[in-house]
């Protein structure tokens, strides 16, 4: 808006200096006008962009049942008393049986399904292997894994775990509601018990409700082998199940052939975790959404749960946060300022009511870091990230009851609200006739209650990633101009053909790029064993080695070749800029946050980016300022420097080549989760870094 | 009501009775009722209701009948129905508890939804035309909406897959009818005494529709006279098949409940339907047969049989049959009257358990695959524990087979990639020569026909279990192909797998009575399972998009009109000789606008502006229009601080 104004008031001008020039077209010459200041507009729009991210929590809306026809808390539980004596007697046959017993074989999966059939379920066990996540560059976006046959199968280690099936009485069986509790069989655990205890005060419930329209399963995985793993394992055998023999049916005693049983497409799944004593006054419920690729459950269900854990059972929920930012002064700075302009703002209108207390806001940027690292990340935060692979929303809860895990009184009241809010929640999808549809799909949250959905946080992205397609134009048309200048043969001034020898050499540093990225996994085919630290430096020194190749065998290259070769700088920066923007771009679409946390970063570096040596020999402040701002930013946005930076903002430091082992346990797990993250830093983030470079040392 | 249907009712019979005579035809019509009751193994009552109505192949009535429906009788003479059989179905059959090797199950176990099947007794060239009226009248006389099976997408024409062989067959089904009141009383209007009396006034809705499974079959067949000039009859079989959970006090869990048909039903018999020539009630317990002694001669066994440790009923049998595997009880209801209603009682005094015969392979059907894009069905067949004593075993080549059919369709936006079949016998993976016996395949076209599959598995006896696989792509729909609501999914309907070589049947070890329901027990018939309906995710538009849709479409149509229409209209050339010519003598916009104004007031025509230097003027109009900017930003401030301000 301002840029128009400004536009016009220019247009003015010069049509009334008396001198007879001709208008261009408004858009075109909007087009000019930003183009011809570029530097003025990218520092405004990046600031604007910092400064929209920073009041995002200011624009979070309160969420709100988007579907009518989930009803939360409009029915009266039906839980009884006699349904909690189920649960309380599981929890103290399990606990007894760890009294006398050392953890080995099935018996507690056997103890479980006996509670399971008793209820009149359709009990049945599943074995499963607990290796699963092995990176295959090709497998990245392609759906999850068909079953893979592994041959040399040992009997050594594998998990097993328990489902029952309760059949909805008068339902047709078509869709299926899933809930899931891990719980370690060998080594056991108080407060997993208590999570057992809830979920089967539950299904006793569940067992003799009429109102069941989708069939209730309740899978009780063997969290000896994580979380994660023995979810996938069993929805990758009720998805795609393998029909030829498998080797792992015949080990132990328990004889699992043939006995899996589906229930329907999987409507919903609610992992339940119970974990740790509350510190506060309150049990405590924490939601964990956040998928592989930063793909998050339907809005609706978090806000059915928050709904009923908070107006409902009294508990108190919260979502992640990062703690650290809760105690940093600049974050309270800034929330004191927009309190106070908050204020302000009232004062001349009391309608304009957007100010929001510092604490809050301090509390809302805290989660919504956590929203935003956890979904740049791509790495579900729990059980539920499995479900989400097969398009089925879930959530993970974790409840910390604010009793020890012994206490028995406290433990009938925990049962019966826990229960209760699960009854609640399945209630209402059990309501739903359709599909997960009418909320989000794309959204942050800065509270349990409190959400900024993708149009306003497009906002943020949108400013920071607009100055790049200016500057790289701008850049070129000075690019253009120099090359005029330095050139004389008049057939080397194909004017269109200037940025050809730039994008070789970018094209050529992405194809590195790309075979960076895929370097690890034929790292990982190296025979023998290695620590992580040597793998990384295995993987450091050939990518180095190929950096070199790449520089002697392409001529202009190399920002060490003579200037001869070497192209226009300008030129460069500007094919570098639009090979970010697109990467952005890309990005952005396949998972916002990574995109939006790659743009803080790879924006000011690109932007900055500028030949060292001019600006030494000059000798003037402002450049030397310029090229000490752009060689700090080039060492921060380098990837292993920024994991360290933000290992260290977490509180934990690591230095020495410890790092490396580190980066690269955390590059592998990237992988391993199939995170496009991975692919981002490999693919856009090094290569423009290295170009970056490259211009840095540019021999201009 | 009732006493107004009671002083109707013997005027009817003596009526029927005076036609008969008069006319003096060979056989009546006939109707007769019948309930039997079963408890079965998971603490549930089964109760099935049998209706039978029959009309003898006479056309002396000419297009009247006494007890037939009239509605059922032009239905069948219309359309040339041969056969057809409607069931109206809510809830699963649960094969493992209830049954699966019984003519009980095989005949009343059906898919959810409403399926329809009927043969016509008319050219081939008809059959299409005959099928969509039929749907169409049963639609109205059922308030359902059958008439969705009209559309030539929804039914097929099974050859031999469907165990009746006729290539005037058709079949359809709609998974996703919902069953209710609606359906029942249509329904209860062809019998002759409705609901007011006889067992079929069991019939209380509320513990009807409460049920674990409720399904409502009409049936009916014509019998060829063989006679020149006699019109055929027709046998119209109902039967309303619902398993009721009795309600218990005791909370011992392995105790059988006890019940009554007054706590099963809330209601009592209280005397047949006048027009019957048969009600009667059965009790079925299986299984009961290894601890009783095998005479029942004298009276004090007999006594035993009904009157024990296990059990007791509360009221004595007229009748106990045996059969190979349990006791079969019948009950008299003439003699019940007001005074003293038929209220037959069950009381279990010691823990029971029993299994029911189940089919050799049990079925279950599945979706694999994720996404929008393309998946596959799999079908499981499981042997069942009671698959080696069953028999029907054959020998083909020397070894010992099971056969079994499997008839599917497949809707067309569920392309099915037939050549991917893929069948694995106890997890080996089979070619298909070596177990696909016969197929039929007929694919689908594009909103035009569905699919087919038919196909006879023949596998070993000792088979553990059998997978068939089959890929598909998932189709797009047109945007006005998509149901109104709620989308939750397409439907795949249920597949039927049927053993053509077992044949379920009660063979009782006394000779029969005449009553209709035994005799239909008595007839072999297929043993055949129907597997689930399967939802299939499509890919769906938000439908509430249209809005955004709407605006973007019309800004780049806009876009481009406008631009395109600039361009075709502009003349460059002009506009540039305008320009130079303005460029001299420009003036601001608002003070020509002025001028133009005062020389309209005045009446004189334009004075040329007074000459000033460029660069005064310039200077003037831009702080002119600064100044102008800021007044309005500030009245728009004004404007927005004293509306809002209250």
């Amino acid at each position: 808006m301002a840029s128009e104004k400004r536009d016009k008031e220019e247009e003015e001008v010069k049509t009334d200096d008396g001198s007879p020039k001709i208008k261009p077209r408004p858009i075109v010459q909007l087009g000019i006008f930003l183009v011809a200041h570029s530097p003025v507009f990218s520092v405004v729009f990046s600031a604007a962009g910092v400064l929209a991210l920073l009041i995002l929590p200011l624009l979070a809306k309160n969420t709100y049942i988007s579907e009518n026809a989930l009803m939360p808390g409009s029915a009266r539980s039906m839980l009884s008393n006699r349904d909690v004596s189920d649960g309380s007697k599981l929890v103290k046959d399990i606990k007894n049986y760890w009294l006398n017993h050392e953890g080995q074989g099935v018996e507690v999966q056997k103890l479980i399904g006996k509670y399971m059939s008793d209820m009149g379920a359709e009990v049945y066990y599943q074995k499963f292997h607990p290796e699963g996540n092995q990176f295959h560059p090709l497998h990245f976006f392609s759906g999850p894994d068909s079953y893979t046959l592994l041959d040399n199968v040992s009997c050594a280690s594998y998990g097993v775990n328990v489902a029952g099936i309760i059949r909805a009485p008068r339902g047709d069986g078509k869709e299926s509601i899933v809930l899931v509790t891990p719980y370690d069989f060998i080594n056991g655990g108080d407060y997993e018990a208590l999570s057992l205890g809830i979920t089967s005060t539950l299904f006793s419930l569940l067992a003799r409700v009429t109102w069941l329209s989708k069939d209730i399963i309740w899978l009780v995985t063997d969290s000896r082998y994580g979380d994660y793993r023995p979810v996938a394992a069993w929805l990758t055998e009720y998805h795609s199940p393998s029909f030829k023999v498998s080797d792992l049916l015949k080990c132990g005693e328990l004889n699992t052939a043939d006995t899996f049983r589906r229930a329907g497409t999987v409507a919903a799944a609610l992992v339940l975790k119970v974990d740790g004593r509350s510190e506060r006054f309150e049990d405590t419920l924490s939601i964990y959404a956040e998928a592989s690729n930063g793909q998050m459950p339907n809005l609706d269900l978090i806000n059915v749960v928050n709904y009923l854990a908070v107006h409902r059972q009294g508990f108190y929920v919260k979502v992640e946060k990062v703690v650290s930012l809760l105690s940093s002064s600049w974050l309270k700075i800034i929330g004191e300022i927009f309190e106070a302009v908050g204020k302000l703002a009232r004062t001349l209108n009391p309608d304009w009511n957007f100010g929001i207390p510092a604490a809050d806001y301090l509390e809302g940027s805290a989660t919504l870091a956590s929203s935003l690292y956890s979904q740049a990340l791509g790495i579900p935060t729990g059980p539920h990230g499995a479900f989400r692979d097969y398009q089925v929303d879930a959530i993970t809860l974790k409840i910390s009851p604010r009793f020890p895990p012994d206490s028995k009184t406290r433990q009938h009241d925990f049962f019966l609200r826990g229960a209760r809010l699960l009854e609640g929640t399945i209630r209402s999808v059990n309501n739903l006739l359709e599909k997960f549809h009418q909320s989000f799909f794309l959204y942050l949250l800065t509270s349990p209650s409190k959400f900024i959905s993708v149009g306003v946080y497009m906002i943020a992205f949108a400013l920071l990633v607009a100055p790049l397609p200016m500057v790289a134009a701008s850049l070129y048309i000075e690019g253009c101009k120099a090359l005029t200048k330095s050139t004389d043969n008049p057939t080397e001034n194909l004017k269109s053909w200037k940025w050809l020898d730039a994008a070789k050499q970018v094209f050529a540093l992405h194809l590195l790029g790309f075979i960076v990225t895929l370097l690890p996994y034929f790292i990982c085919q190296v025979p023998g064993q290695h620590s992580p630290r040597n793998r990384s430096i295995m993987w450091g020194t050939t990518s180095s080695s190929l950096l070199l190749i790449t520089f002697a065998i392409i001529p202009g290259c190399s920002p060490f070749s003579s200037r001869h070769h070497g192209t226009n700088w300008a030129v460069l920066k500007s094919v570098t800029i639009s090979a970010a923007f697109i990467g952005l771009c890309l990005m952005s679409i396949i998972n916002f946050a990574t995109a939006e946390i790659g743009a803080l970063l790879l924006v000011p570096t690109c932007l900055m980016a500028q030949p060292i040596k001019p600006a030494l020999r000059s000798r003037r402040i402002k450049s030397l300022l310029g090229a000490f701002c752009s060689m700090v930013l080039l060492t921060i946005g380098f990837p292993v420097m920024f994991f360290a930076i933000s290992k260290g903002l977490f509180g934990e430091a690591v230095v020495g080549l410890s790092l490396g082992g580190e980066f690269w346990t955390w590059l592998e797990s990237l992988w391993a989760w199939k995170s496009a993250t991975y692919l981002y830093i490999g693919m856009v983030h090094l290569p423009c870094w290295l170009l970056c470079l490259c211009i840095l040392f540019h021999p201009s | 009501m009732a006493s107004l249907v009671r002083s109707w009712i013997p005027l009817l019979i003596l009526q029927s009775f005076l036609v008969a005579v008069a006319f003096g035809s060979k056989e009546a019509e006939q109707f007769s009722e019948a309930l039997l009751l079963k408890p079965l193994p998971d603490r549930k009552v089964l109760a099935h209701f049998h209706f039978e109505n029959r009309a003898p192949p006479s056309n002396s009535h000419g297009r009247h009948h006494h007890l037939f429906p009239k509605a059922i009788s032009q239905l069948v003479q219309k359309f040339r129905v041969k056969e057809m059989e409607l069931s109206f179905t809510q809830g699963r059959w649960n094969h493992e508890h209830w049954g699966g090797f019984d003519p009980l199950s095989s005949m009343n176990a059906k898919p959810v939804g409403v399926e329809l099947w009927a043969v016509f007794d008319v050219p081939q060239s008809q059959v299409d035309t005959s099928w969509k009226n039929l749907t169409h009248a049963l639609s109205g006389l059922f308030c359902a909406s059958i008439n969705f099976l009209e559309s030539s997408t929804s039914y097929a024409a099974p050859t031999w897959g469907f165990g009746t062989n006729s290539d005037k067959l058709r079949y359809g089904s709609l998974p996703r009818e919902a069953v209710c009141t609606e359906n029942l009383t249509p329904w209860l209007k062809l019998l002759p005494c409705r609901d007011k009396d006889g067992i079929s006034a069991l019939m209380n809705r509320p513990s009807v529709y409460r049920g674990f499974y409720h399904s409502q079959r009409l049936h009916l067949s014509t019998v060829e006279s063989g006679q020149e000039g006699l019109g055929s009859g027709i046998v119209l079989e109902q039967t309303l098949t619902v398993v009721l959970q009795p309600e218990t006090t005791s909370v011992e869990t392995n105790m059988q409940p006890s019940w009554s048909l007054s706590s099963l039903f809330g209601r009592k018999v209280v005397g047949s339907c006048v027009l019957a020539k048969s009600s009667n009630v059965y009790l079925q317990l299986e299984g009961r047969l290894g601890h009783e002694s095998k005479n029942v001669d004298t009276e004090i066994e007999a006594h035993k049989l009904w009157k024990n440790a296990d059990f007791d009923l509360s009221l004595k049998p007229d009748r106990v049959l045996r059969e190979s595997s349990g006791l079969l009880f019948i009950f008299d209801i003439d003699k019940s009257s007001d005074s003293e209603p038929f209220d037959l009682g069950l009381n279990w005094k010691l823990p029971s358990k029993w299994s029911c015969q189940q089919a050799p392979l049990q079925a279950s059907r599945f979706l694999m695959g994720s996404g929008n894009e393309r998946g596959a069905i799999a079908i499981l067949l499981k042997a069942t524990e009671s698959q080696e004593k069953l028999p029907g075993r054959e020998l083909t080549d020397g070894r010992c087979t099971i056969k079994a059919n499997i008839f599917q369709i497949f809707p067309w936006y569920i392309k099915v990639y037939y050549h991917t079949l893929q069948i694995f016998v106890d997890q080996q993976q089979k070619t298909d020569s070596e177990v696909l016996k016969k197929i039929n395949v007929s694919p689908s076209t594009d909103k035009v026909s569905s699919g087919m599959l038919e196909m006879m598995l023949e596998l070993p006896c000792e088979v553990k279990s059998a997978a068939i696989s089959i890929e598909y792509d998932k189709g797009f729909l047109h945007i006005d192909e998509y149901p109104p609501d709620a989308n939750q999914g397409f439907d795949i309907p249920s597949a039927l797998i049927s053993f053509p070589s077992h044949h379920a049947s009660l063979d009782f070890q006394e000779e029969l009575s005449k009553s209709p329901l035994l005799s239909s027990f008595k007839e072999k018939s297929l043993v055949r399972s129907y597997t689930e309906v399967l939802l299939v995710p499509l890919t769906t538009p938000d439908f509430s998009m249209p809005y955004n849709v709407i605006t973007i479409t019309c800004t780049i149509f806009a876009l481009y009109f406008g631009s395109l229409l600039n361009v075709l209209r502009r003349r460059i050339g002009e506009e540039e000789r305008f320009l130079k010519s303005q460029a001299g003598k420009k003036t601001g916009g608002v003070k020509q606008l002025l001028l133009r104004l005062t020389a309209k007031i005045r009446g004189r025509p334009i004075e040329a502006p007074s000459s000033e230097s460029p660069a005064a003027e310039s200077s003037f109009l831009s702080t002119k229009l600064i100044f102008k900017i800021i007044l309005i930003a500030g009245a728009a401030a004004a404007w927005q601080y004293f509306s809002t301000d209250k």
